[in-house]
């Protein structure tokens, strides 16, 4: 296969948890890895919520954070729209018109980013800050800070922020 | 060498790329790949999945709404 020698980088920064802009990164991340780029993701502050695998999880939390959790999407299916969402009516609406389309699914994304060897990153301090804890967070996850972030984006030739 | 087809039709951007990547993988330089799909956008996309992967396009067609390339595995 072509592209041995150096490999071209791509970083995102996901801070958003509305289906609408998760699912732009990781269009771009699972393209950005089939043209041949070492990609990274890193899940920052609202962002994590992209990793949570759902059901109960046993995590220690203060009461502002046990609000938080109560109140935050609970996996990659809960997130809502960041516009006309109508209490999940709106998210309800365009997950269906994407099935009859056949436009993948935010999970079958995930999935074909981890095949293409996407790195997703949750970040350590937001999930100190939020009370998310490693268990609720989907299996192959590293987590660490911003300084391994940084040290992607500096030799990556795009790098983007979705928020 | 081998001959591989890739039936990506009805899958919407970005899983044709997606899907030709993933077989791609598998397969050795010299051999040859053919991919259909129908996602309107895949005539530039897999043009520029060829360049930035350093493939050769041998042949793209349209027939009914239905691309097909052949793409020689560099």
């Amino acid at each position: 296969m072509g592209n041995t020698a150096t490999a071209q980088k791509a970083t995102i920064i996901v801070f958003a948890d509305t289906l609408d802009k998760v699912m732009a990164a990781f269009i771009i991340a699972t393209t950005a890895a089939a043209m041949g780029m070492a990609t990274t993701m890193f899940f920052t502050f609202w962002g994590l919520g992209a990793l949570k695998k759902g059901g109960p999880a046993d995590c220690k939390r203060n009461w502002m954070q046990k609000m938080l959790a109560w109140m935050l999407p609970k996996s990659p299916a809960s997130l809502p729209l960041s516009q006309l969402n109508m209490a999940g009516i709106g998210a309800g609406m365009l997950k269906k018109i994407m099935a009859q389309k056949k436009i993948a699914s935010l999970p079958e994304l995930i999935e074909s980013a981890r095949d293409l060897g996407v790195r997703m990153i949750a970040c350590q301090m937001s999930m100190d800050a939020m009370g998310i804890c490693r268990e609720e967070l989907i299996g192959d996850i590293e987590v660490a800070g911003a300084a391994t972030y940084v040290g992607e984006a500096q030799d990556a030739q795009i790098n983007l922020f979705v928020s | 060498m081998a001959d591989v087809t890739v039936d990506a039709r009805g899958l919407s951007c970005p899983m044709p790329i997606v899907k030709l990547t993933k077989t791609v993988k598998s397969m050795s330089a010299g051999d040859s790949i053919t991919v259909m799909a129908d996602d309107p956008g895949f005539e530039p996309d897999v043009r520029a999945w060829i360049e930035a992967q350093g493939h050769e396009l041998d042949s793209l067609t349209e027939a009914d709404d239905v691309f097909t390339a052949v793409i020689n595995v560099r």
